[in-house]
């Protein structure tokens, strides 16, 4: 049963008795009003279990609508920019949508489950808006993140893993593909998605069945070095990855409070999904003039000198032109370089030369300002070949 | 006939450092490499179906984070995973584990000494102190305290003004430290011995001193210097086994384009004119070069691979008298399962780090006398870890790659030299020893591989075994290392320098002596980076 408000603050996900009892660093987190793991016993070797083994994540607390009804691609053709009349039944893809200004409201992954049946997972929750973008659409909108439980399982290991449980020819799933499994009589959907940047798969099963799922994984898990990790280590996959993430790169377009704070998707390196062929979509008469205009800004990614992170610090170039503000910051442990995402303004992601951040870091008292050059670099600081293997690999 | 920019004698990690950073200042450079694989000692083989053994060292933490950026070695196939922990089995059937956790480790060691528990900080931060300090010497060039060259100067000013900044205190304990014993260091912090027994291993590895001797504090450090991620004194794999760090080398060389010559013997550094111009391989061929880069340890370089001649006497006759005395052994075991260890606890994840059952500080003393007494040591310390608990790719699911350091070994027995029974006999010293520990352990293995100093002298060339090529001590360390006047990487002979561990900062897989020397040639062709 689901507490009343007044119960509880953070409800609990289906695998909260697993995950509880395991949580040794008793870190927890608000993930859309879900209790969820921040770290369970280290975020380094959580974090190394993503890049070298496995690890398993509870991604529950994920916003997910189902959209269905005959008018259902038509419709997300005009809610997305991009064009879903190609995305066929078994296919998973990654999405943004924008206001009529053409800002990015918010990013997530829809799951083509059949025809004109689709799952929308995203970080906020947006029901007003799909609802009153679907006005003279024949669809159906609920939110059903409370119906689903959902794992994912990341890292070289994950396939070896799934395939010790009995999912007979996962290996052969192509990325951003769904497919489905029998576990013992209740139906799984298995994605390769994820947000690590890796080898990956997405699990999503009746919650009824969470904890089944939860202790199989773990059992077969244990010699493919299988371990549970937080969102503390998951946030780092993420950053090396190069994803984007609400709150953090973008403000939602319907939320922040000051004027000049929403992006467009070219000016978060999102220019990839925007189809201006396929007819109209919400934003596109804005978008077009953008293309024609120029941007604001650029996402990019940054290399920094020295090993400290750059969380938001300003980005110079010259003397002291302010030029940009870093949005995530990280050491990656995995490609041993001092990483950045940051927002510049345009021009100034072109100009490779004299770019620098101002690092300040607290030491005993006393703070020591270090002034670190730095570099633009693809954001995808990490990109295995493994990720995009198929058959794909067992470690 | 072709004459190439540089010849680099060894494709060890050192020489393929150097040889990277010249390729990558575009130079044409060549490595040539006496076995048919690279690595040296830096170096994975598969010699059991399935398991993919780091044969000589086995963990990574000590190269230089700096490196592996220039050198884009994680673009190239590099990945360095921590591990947590380790324990030590008693032979009272106790144990002692240490955690990454600061209060779980807390807890730990009270269960042993309550005052350990909490002067364990005060250890921390004094080995915090002195590896800071010298941190920053490692990818410096030692100046020489006896020239006049401004560079020398300024270099030694650096240090004494950093030394200065250190405080009054803080410098005296500095000075005591560079010279004291492990077991006096940690007698100023510690009562517990199986506290001390666990700690103290490190500063003996790969060192001819017991815990006792003076100067094996300054090899504990040694050992300390490492960070993964910027966390100072932790350890971890190479993903892939340790040839992965030779390996993502190699790729990064190449990528430059520069050339690698396996099994290709140097068997003489020719020199004219007092200048190295080539070498001559053991089948007889002749490869010319504008200079000569050794990454051989010092003995090897200056007293096998060249004629007398070309050398100033007193110069070689140092080279004679560098300590290079082999103390370690190393056995590489597959194991068919993962092996009870009863005396840990099950969920202790000490047993996916470093095991020990060297109780005591006079555990590994005794250990000592075995190997002045030209026999190896009948109480082995050892140093024991399955990587594949961490790394899914060193041995098939459920099934386990064991790696095993063994201290102390001594490179010529007092019965006369090594050979296959004595290696044999050797290698059932050790099983039994972690036999003793876990009851299932022998049946589980599948194949070792025993090697002995003398093994690993024939097959990595490092002189007697020794794992540094050439000992740690104060006398041959920084501006004495390999040889006082010799320790800018420039051999006495126009156009040779040296890159090997027997050069500033010393042996481990490191990389510092190899982009020391880099930067050195780099510096006399007057080439900026
Ligand atoms: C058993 C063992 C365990 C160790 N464990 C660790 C550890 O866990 N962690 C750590 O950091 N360090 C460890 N070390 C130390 C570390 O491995 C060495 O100090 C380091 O690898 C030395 O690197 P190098 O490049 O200086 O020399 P080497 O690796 O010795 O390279 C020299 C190269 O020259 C080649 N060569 C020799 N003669 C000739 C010739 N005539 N012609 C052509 N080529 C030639 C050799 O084949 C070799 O490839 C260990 C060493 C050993 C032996």
């Amino acid at each position: 049963m689901t507490p009343e408000p007044y119960e509880a603050q953070l409800l609990e996900t289906p695998f909260h008795a697993r995950t509880s009892s395991l949580c040794s660093t008793r870190q927890w987190g608000n993930w859309s009003g879900f209790a969820s793991v921040n770290a369970y016993t280290s975020v380094d070797m959580e974090y190394f279990a993503a890049r070298s083994t496995a690890a398993l994540f509870d991604i529950s607390p994920m916003t997910k609508y189902a959209i269905t009804g005959s008018d259902a691609a038509s419709y997300l053709n005009r809610l997305l920019t991009r064009n879903m009349e190609k995305v066929k039944p078994g296919r998973v893809v990654y999405a943004v949508w924008c206001n009529d200004a053409g800002m990015v409201i918010d990013d997530g992954t829809v799951f083509c489950l059949g025809e004109n049946d689709y799952r929308l997972c995203s970080q906020e929750r947006h029901l007003p808006w799909l609802l009153d973008s679907a006005i003279g659409y024949n669809v159906e909108i609920k939110d059903i993140t409370s119906g689903i439980a959902a794992l994912a399982v990341q890292g070289p290991t994950s396939s070896a893993v799934l395939k010790a449980m009995g999912l007979v020819g996962i290996e052969n799933l192509k990325p951003y593909s769904l497919t489905e499994f029998d576990l013992d009589g209740h139906s799984l959907m298995v994605s390769r998605t994820g947000f690590t940047g890796d080898l990956g798969y997405e699990l999503w099963i009746d919650p009824g069945a969470a904890e089944l799922l939860w202790d199989r994984l773990m059992e077969v898990g244990s010699l493919y070095g299988l371990r549970p990790m937080g969102s503390e280590a998951l946030e780092m996959t993420r950053i090396e990855a190069g994803f984007i993430q609400a709150g953090v790169e973008f403000f939602p377009g319907d939320l922040p409070t000051r004027p000049d704070r929403l992006r467009s998707p070219f000016e978060l390196g999102m220019g990839w999904l925007v189809d201006f062929d396929k007819g109209h979509f919400i934003g596109r008469r804005a978008l077009l003039q953008e293309k024609k205009t120029g941007s604001r800004y650029a996402l990019v990614g940054l290399d920094i000198e020295g090993n400290k992170p750059a969380l938001h610090s300003f980005v110079y170039q010259g003397k002291d032109t302010e030029v940009g503000i870093v949005a995530s910051a990280m050491w990656s442990p995995t490609c041993k370089r001092n990483i950045a995402i940051a927002s510049l303004k345009t021009p100034y992601h072109k100009d490779n030369h004299g770019l620098w951040v101002d690092v300040y870091v607290y030491r005993e008292l006393k703070w020591e300002r270090i002034h670190a050059s730095c570099k633009v670099v693809d954001k995808q600081f990490f990109n295995p070949p493994r990720r995009w293997a198929t058959p794909a690999g067992d470690r | 006939m072709k004459v190439y920019d540089a010849i680099v004698i060894g494709a060890g990690h050192n020489g393929l450092t150097t040889a990277a950073y010249l390729a990558k200042a575009g130079m044409d450079v060549i490595v040539l490499e006496r076995q048919p694989y690279i690595g040296g000692a830096t170096v994975s083989r598969e010699l059991y179906p399935g398991f993919t053994y780091s044969n000589c060292s086995y963990v990574c933490s000590l190269m230089r984070p700096e490196i592996m950026r220039d050198l884009e070695l994680p673009r190239h196939g590099l990945q360095v995973i921590p591990y947590e922990g380790g324990v030590t089995m008693m032979r009272n059937g106790d144990y002692f584990a240490t955690y990454p956790n600061h209060d779980q480790n807390r807890r730990e060691i009270a269960r042993h000494s309550a005052h350990d528990a909490e002067a364990y900080d005060y250890f921390g931060a004094e080995t915090l102190r002195q590896c800071r300090f010298i941190k920053k010497m490692l990818l410096t060039t030692p100046p020489d305290p006896t020239s006049f060259k401004p560079r020398d100067l300024f270099g030694l000013l650096d240090i004494a003004r950093r030394f200065h900044g250190l405080g009054e205190e803080w410098m005296y304990d500095t000075i005591r430290f560079w010279t004291m014993s492990c077991a006096d260091f940690l007698d100023q912090y510690f009562e517990s011995e199986v506290v001390k027994g666990h700690l103290a291993g490190t500063s003996i590895i790969g060192t001819a001193l017991g815990p006792y001797s003076p100067g094996s504090a300054y090899v504990l450090l040694h050992h300390y210097m490492g960070e993964v991620d910027g966390s100072i004194g932790s350890w971890g794999y190479a993903r892939g086994g340790m040839g992965a760090v030779s390996g993502s080398l190699a790729n990064s060389f190449q990528s430059y384009g520069g050339e690698i010559r396996t099994a290709a013997e140097v068997e003489q550094i020719i020199v004219k004119n007092n200048r190295a111009v080539g070498v001559a391989l053991s089948g007889g061929e002749e490869v010319l070069g504008k200079m000569v880069i050794s990454n051989m340890d010092v003995k090897r370089t200056f007293d096998k691979s060249m004629d007398p001649a070309d050398l100033p006497e007193d110069f070689l006759h140092r080279v004679r008298n560098f300590k290079i005395r082999g103390s370690s052994g190393k056995l590489n075991i597959a194991l068919d399962g993962l092996p009870d260890f009863p005396s840990i606890p099950d969920g202790c994840r000490g047993r996916t780090g470093d095991m020990h059952v060297s109780d005591s500080m006079e555990y590994l003393e005794r250990g000592y006398d075995d190997w002045k007494d030209g026999t190896w040591s009948r109480e082995p310390y050892i140093d024991m870890m399955i990587p594949s608990l961490t790394d899914p790719t060193m041995a098939p699911p459920g099934k386990h790659y064991m790696s095993v350091f063994v201290q102390y070994v001594p490179p010529y027995l007092a019965d006369g030299q090594w050979n296959d029974e004595k290696r044999a006999a050797f290698g059932k010293t050790v099983i039994d020893k972690i036999a003793e520990y876990s009851p299932n352990f022998k049946d589980l293995i599948l194949h070792a591989e025993v090697r002995t100093p003398w093994d690993i002298e024939n097959e990595t060339g490092l002189t007697e075994g020794n794992i540094f090529q050439g000992e740690l001590t104060m006398d041959q360390l920084m501006f004495n290392r390999p040889v006082p006047g010799y320790a800018q990487y420039r051999a006495p002979v126009k156009n040779l320098y040296m890159c090997g561990s027997s050069t500033h900062p010393g042996g481990g897989v490191m990389g510092a002596p190899g982009a020391n020397a880099a930067r050195e040639i780099l510096l006399d062709m007057r080439i900026k980076t």
